[in-house]
Formats: C-alpha cells, structure tokens, sequence
C-alpha cells in the first residue's frame, strides 16, 4: 500500500494488493462536532476471508466482490469478454443510448483537472489520485484509443498506453462503484466531457457483457423488483397490506381517515412511491396519502408488477433492465387510463421515469410523467390545506438530491414549500444545482457488502456530512431539534445512516425526513406533532 | 520562385485538409444516433426566471401542455462568455484560466487578425485604390496589431501550459508526449511568425503583400526564411488540429447543445419520438444471459422481455 503518487500503470500491478488505504487523518477535516479524525470511528477491514476469495484489490474495501479466476486461462477469457463489451460501448446497434455523449467525453476531454474538484469523493478522500473523476475516465480513454480505434505507436504517443490485464478490469470494476454518478464535474467542465458517463458506462459493459454486478441493485434489486413487483421482495399482496396498515395507523396518528385508493380505473393521477418508503418510512406514503385525500386529489397507487415500486436501478449500471422498469411503469398507467404519473419522493425514479425514459417510451406508453414536487407545492401554495407554519418552528435545511434537481432542473417548488411552512429553514452551501450528492447515490446507500458502509460514510458522504454540521453550526446543542428535508429515499437512507454512524442523533437531535411529512405536521386539521422525533 | 509555390501548395493544402477534416468530425458527431436524455441543469435556454436558479419545466405542472420553452438570448448570454471568456473554467479553475485565457483569446486574436488581413488583401486585389487608401491603413495597424498582440498572448499561454504540464503534479500524470508536442508547435510556429515578421528586411514584403501573394498565386513574391518557416509550420499545424483532442470547439457544440442543454421532450408522434421507433428495432449482442440478447431480438423486444420471469410479455 503507498501514500506514494499513484501512476495510471499502477491499475495492471499483478500484485494482489491495494493501490490506496485512507486513514482517518488523511480526509477531508469536519467541522464541529467531529473536527478530531482521533476521535472518528477505525475503518473496518476486509477479511482474510474475502480477500482471498474476490478480487478486492483496488483500496480499502470491495462492493462488487467478483469471485477471484481460478486459472490464468480463465483471467484471459474475462479480459476478452471486457475486450467485446469495450467494442459494443462505441457501436450504435449496441449503445445509442448513450453512444453519442460518450465518445464526445472520449474524444476531448483537455485533462484540465477542473473537474478534480468538483467531486465530493475526490475532495472528501484527501485528493486521492484514485478518486480523481479523471482517474477512471483517462484508463477507458486510453483502452479506447487503444482496442477500439486501433492503437498503434502514434496512437500512444498522441494518447498515452496502458497495460490491459485481467488485474486493470478487476480494478475497474471497483473503480466503477466508486462514483455516485452525480456529475457535478460534468457540470464543471469547459469542454462538456463527462465522467460521470464514463463510470456509468464501464458499470454498463460489466453487467450487460460480463454479467457483473453489484448485487444489490441486480440480483436484489432490478431482477427482484422484475420478479416480484419491487426490490422489496414485496409482492402485491404483501403491499397492499402494508398501505392498508399505514393508513390505519396515520389515521390513528393524525385523526384524519386515511384510506389508499388501489387500481382505480381513469384516475387524474398514478402515484409511484419508492417502496422502500413503505418498509422504511411508512410516514411518508400516509402523509402523502393524508394530503393528497385533503386536496381532493383524483389518484390511484397501482397493483401491477413493479407499478407500485418506483425505483429503477438499471438507470445506474444497465440500459435493458432500466428500459425494462421504465417499460413496467408505464404498462402500469395505461393500463389505468390515467392522465398521469407523479413520482413520489425518489430521486433516481424522478430521472429515470420522467427524463431519461423519454427516449425509450414511444406511442401509447409515453405518458405524461411528472414530480410530486410540482403537485405538492401547487396544493400547498394553492391554499387547499389549512396550515400553520409555527408547527414547523425548528431548524430545517433541504438536500437537494442530485437527481431531481442538478440532472432534472426541479429546483423551487420543494423550496417554495419549505419557505411557505418552515420558519427557520436555512440553505446549505451550495445548494441548488451545485449541491453536492449525499454519497449515497448510484446505489451506494443500498450497498452494504464487506465494509463498503465504512467507504461511504468516511468518503463519499462526507462532503454532504460537512455541509449539514455547517448549516446547524449555531443550534448543535440537542435541546433544539434539527431536521434535514431529503425528498429522496436513497438519500434519506444515506442521512440515516451516516446521522446514526455518527451518533449524530443522540448528541445535537440532527434528524432526517421527507417534504411530505413537513406539510402534514404543519396541517392544523391533524393532530399535532406529525412529525415524532424519534429515530428510525 | 519555388519555394513560394512549395509554400502555396502546402497552405493550401492544409486548409483544405482543416475543412475537409473538420467537417468530417462534425458530420460524424451529428449523425450519430440521437441518445437518451442526459442533460445538466442550469440549462440557459429555460424561461429566464427559471434559468437563473437552474429550474426546468419541469417545475411547471403539466408541462407537456404547454410549448417548449427556448429562450435564445438565454443561451446566447450563457455561451457568449464561455466562447470568449471561457467563463466556466474562470468560475471552476481559476489556475488555470490564467494560462488557458491568454493562450485562447491570443489564438482567437490571430484568427480574427488574419481573416482581416486576408479579406483586405482580396479587396486590395479586386479594387487596388482601396490599399492606398486611409482605411487601408486603419485596417493594416488592426490587423497588425491584432496579430502581434495575440501572437504575444499566445506564445506566453502556451509558454505557462507547457510549464504547468511539466511541473504541475495535479496534470503530469495524464499529459503525453502529445500534450507536448502540441504546445511547443504551437509556440515555435507563433514564434517563428513572430519574428519572422518584426526581423524582416527593408523591402521585404509586408503582410498585406504576403496575404495577396498567397490569394493571387503570386509566385515572384520572396519569403523572408524565417516568415516562410512559420507560415509553413502554421499551415501544418492548422492541418493537425482537427485529428487531435484538440478540435474540442467542434466537440464543444455537441456536449452544450445536444448534451448538456437538450431537453426536448419526445412528445407522442413527434419526430424524435419516431428517431427513437427506429432505434428500437437495432438488434444488439450484449453477451450477458439476463439481456437476451442474441443478435436476432431488438432492443424492443429486450425491453419487453423479462429474465426474471423468463416470459416474453
């Protein structure tokens, strides 16, 4: 392991090692509370185990855990197989999706670094050269030059060489789960190179040529959810059965009858939550249920498969399970002649259903698609529910989840509702379009395999994790509750987490929610104290 | 006599050879297939009250009601200053827009110096009264001094690049022995220009008299060895942009305006909806079991497959 500068030829070391170990001294400083990195947790390692049985040689910890070849025949059949997948990246037949931004991004990029410190990833490790956004992008880009458009010696002079062997794709493999895909340096590039496409698409050749995965979004999440309706593992059944209990229970809890239309035929409105909402943050599909009912909204939740679970994780690592997803939504809302989707609090299902999906949904499937954060905002600043901000009389701040608004441009309504409802509401910086992702995006927030958990809340959380202690800086004492306003599942798992790895919630009551929940403990026809402050 | 026309033929040759190439690239970029959406918000065409916090239609309910907002002077002012300023890298790396701006702005100076001279020469061809003229003098100190100046902006840019590319730690680990290459020729030509043009003799001819000889195929005309050498490198040079990365202002177009900044929606039965129909009927060869892909279904047929049913639907 070296603290030594890393060297692009370092990926094709045969050695069995790690390229980087980050200590807790070498991140990024945090402000108060956790300004000691003494004081901070001690990285889990990897065990023996998994070390000698998955190729998990790139840094501190593996996610993908690709089983080790047993021969060096077997290593050379995979290098060919990255080799085919490599060649259908830059062919039309194999990859219009994305053919086009990705050999722009190939083509041009000027290696300015600018994009270097854009990242949260690459800032919060210490600047460590592996986590440069340029890092992963300029081994495809010299793979390309080589393999794709034939190589040869001016080549490499023009474009530099690297050693490609069975050790670089297992690395890369890694290296391509070490992104969250939030493409703040795309947005900060001179030329419009990409690399966040770039990690994306490595992950793409690996799952839909070599059949490899993170299995939490494969097997357990884009095929479960195929399989059974949701990456839950709920079927419709079981549900069903959840909605029914939360709307009993937020009927209890609010006084308000809460009752959860299903399968309504030529209903206004197709509301897809992220299931994970439903097991995790029961509050949030009966707040929305609550709210929706007292608008006197026409809408529907739908039983068909995967139609009442919005994610779709394919949009982060495989274009035909992610054209399969999208396909299943919207089956889901013609079969219901409704007039449209809205996509409940998720950002990765707001982009994938509503604007990535746009060029894959044609005729009869390409139904209006739209954000609940526009619908929730016209019914708050409609003045269809009766409201009280000072039920909301404590310190908030909105994460802005890089999906919804940096990659969809749905910036205000969520704020216009935060402003309307939340006296102490404070930005954090920067915010908006230039947020920083939670480090849980991509997938990562899912991913808990080996110790990956420690990678992201050191690492890729980081960065968010700074931006909330500075943002509640002047009321860290846990007399005053704080809440962070995360309109996403993903990024309400990645607080949760993070909040509770750092026992944040114990010592200064920093807690996390949607945007729904909000508008319901502000509603003066509820019970007060919709929001319970306890930590889940 | 012939080393005027060995220097004809080479500048002609290499614009030809810009054109043709650059053409090829851009022809290239804009006929592949049209891709999923994968833009990046602010995206300065929107209504300007959303442009300014990075808001799309998004924001609007049931914006497929209502026409597609585009705002050109939105764009305009958007990419004004990063054509010209390069407005993004001062915003983002500031380091480096202090040896990237001059480096740029003196090449954009040159450009615009040497389209001037040679539209005065065409001029001075085809109505010699002009050249002994008062604005043919005017023109002659702007192009002159338009030139000279970005001559110096330039070789002093591609001077502090090539100094960064050489020291800097954050940049060596990715510059090549092109990245190099392409910096010195770019100060050697400049240079030899340079002085190839303040060096030369009494008598010798002026630019005008150089980019009239160049237009009218004068072949009597005598090129001071230095200017020749550098008008030479130039014309080479200006060949060999176009194969490299650095034919990014072509690229540039692509990753703004069909990139980061295309946020049309397909609407039912509009014609990037049928771009996309045709798509759908592309048969890949992914090899993996789970897309089923087997070189005879299409990317439709894929779609609608599902492998953890093992069911076509």
């Amino acid at each position: 392991m070296k603290k030594e500068k890393l060297n692009l030829s370092d990926m094709s070391k045969p050695e069995k090692k790690p390229l980087v170990h980050l200590e807790n001294e070498d991140l990024m400083a945090l402000p108060a509370p956790l300004e000691d990195p003494a004081k901070d947790h001690k990285w889990t390692p990897l065990s023996k185990q998994v070390q000698e049985k998955y190729e998990c040689f790139l840094d501190d910890t593996c996610v993908v855990s690709v089983p080790q070849p047993k021969s060096r025949a077997e290593e050379e059949e995979l290098v060919k197989k990255f080799l085919s997948g490599l060649e259908k990246l830059f062919s039309k037949e194999n990859n219009w999706t994305f053919l086009q931004p990705l050999l722009l991004t190939m083509e041009h990029c000027a290696k300015c670094q600018t994009c270097s410190e854009a990242c949260h990833i690459f800032e919060a490790s210490g600047q460590n050269e592996l986590y440069r956004p340029t890092y992963r992008s300029e081994i495809v880009r010299r793979l390309y030059f080589k393999y794709v458009k034939g190589g040869g010696l001016i080549s490499a002079w023009q474009h530099g060489d690297v050693k490609l062997n069975w050790p670089l794709v297992a690395r890369l493999i890694e290296l391509s789960y070490r992104c969250n895909l939030c493409r703040r340096c795309a947005q900060t590039c001179p030329i419009g190179a990409d690399n966040g496409l770039v990690a994306h698409e490595l992950r793409k050749l690996f799952s839909q040529e070599m059949g490899i995965a993170a299995k939490e979004i494969h097997d357990n999440g884009s095929m479960l959810q195929l399989k059974v309706g949701s990456s839950t593992g709920m079927n419709k059944e079981a549900v069903k059965d959840n909605i029914a209990f939360i709307d009993e229970d937020t009927s209890e809890k609010t006084g308000v009858e809460v009752k959860t239309p299903w399968d309504v035929e030529g209903a206004d409105i197709l509301l897809i939550h992220n299931a994970g909402e439903i097991m995790a943050w029961p509050e949030n599909p009966g707040a929305f249920a609550l709210v929706l009912n007292a608008a006197g909204v026409s809408w529907t939740l739908s039983s068909e498969l995967a139609g009442y679970d919005s994610i779709n994780y394919g949009v982060w690592y495989d274009d035909a399970q992610f054209a399969r997803v999208a396909l299943k939504h919207a089956e889901a809302a013609r079969k219901l002649k409704v007039k449209k989707i809205v996509v409940g609090e998720c950002g990765h299902a707001h982009k994938a259903l509503t604007v990535i999906a746009d060029r894959l949904l044609t005729g009869d499937l390409n139904i209006p698609r739209e954000s609940s954060m526009t619908l929730l905002r016209d019914i708050v600043m409609g003045g269809q529910l009766k409201l009280d901000p000072s039920r909301n009389d404590f310190p908030v701040t909105l994460h802005d989840p890089c999906n919804l608004v940096r990659l969809m441009g749905v910036v205000e309504p969520q704020r216009e509702i935060v402003r309307r409802l939340c006296p102490k509401f404070r930005e954090m910086e920067p915010h908006g379009v230039d947020n920083y992702c939670c480090g849980g995006g991509s997938g990562f927030e899912i991913m808990s395999g080996n110790n990956f958990p420690d990678w992201r809340f050191h690492v890729s959380g980081r960065k968010k994790l700074e931006q909330v202690l500075k943002v509640f800086q002047d009321c860290l004492e846990p007399s005053i509750p704080k809440y962070i306003c995360a309109p996403c599942s993903n990024c309400k798992g990645q607080f949760r987490d993070i909040l509770a790895y750092y026992d944040l919630w114990n010592q200064n009551r920093i807690f996390y929610g949607g945007l729904v929940e909000l508008i319901v403990n502000a509603m003066t026809d509820v019970k007060p104290g919709f929001i319970e402050w306890e930590w889940r | 006599m012939i080393m005027a026309i060995l220097l004809y033929v080479v500048i002609y040759i290499s614009a030809l050879v810009f054109l043709i190439a650059c053409t090829i690239r851009a022809v290239h970029y804009a006929r592949l297939p049209l891709h999923l959406r994968w833009e990046l918000y602010p995206v300065p065409h929107e209504e300007p009250e959303r442009a300014k916090h990075g808001g799309s239609y998004f924001e609007s309910t049931d914006w497929w009601k209502k026409p597609t907002p585009f705002n050109l002077l939105g764009e305009l002012k958007s990419m004004l200053p990063e054509m010209l300023l390069q407005k993004g890298l001062w915003e983002f790396n500031r380091r480096m827009w202090f040896v990237s701006f001059p480096f740029h702005f003196g090449l954009y100076l040159i450009i615009g110096s040497t389209a001037l001279l040679m539209a005065t020469a065409l001029l001075t061809l085809l109505a010699p009264q002009f050249a002994s003229g008062g604005s043919g003098l005017i023109l002659h100190y702007v192009y002159a001094v338009g030139w000279l100046a970005g001559a110096a902006l330039a070789v002093g840019g591609a001077l502090a690049l090539l100094v960064r590319r050489l020291t800097d730690k954050e940049l060596t680990t990715y510059t090549v022995p092109a990245d190099i290459f392409n910096l010195l020729f770019f100060i050697l030509t400049l240079g030899c220009l340079f002085s190839g043009y303040l060096l030369q003799r009494q008598g010798a001819p002026g630019a005008l008299g150089l980019a009239r000889g160049v237009l009218s195929f004068d072949t009597t005309l005598r090129f001071p060895p230095m200017l020749a050498m550098g008008l030479a490198m130039g014309a080479l040079l200006t060949a060999y942009i176009p194969m490299t990365h650095m034919s990014h202002f072509i690229a540039k177009y692509f990753t703004y305006h069909a990139v980061r900044w295309d946020d049309r929606p397909s609407r039912r039965g509009s014609v990037l909806e049928k771009r996309v129909a045709e798509y759908l009927t592309y048969r890949p060869r992914w090899a993996a079991p789970h897309v089923g892909a087997d070189g005879t279904k299409t990317w439709a047929d894929i779609a609608m497959s599902n492998p953890a049913r093992g069911v076509k639907k």
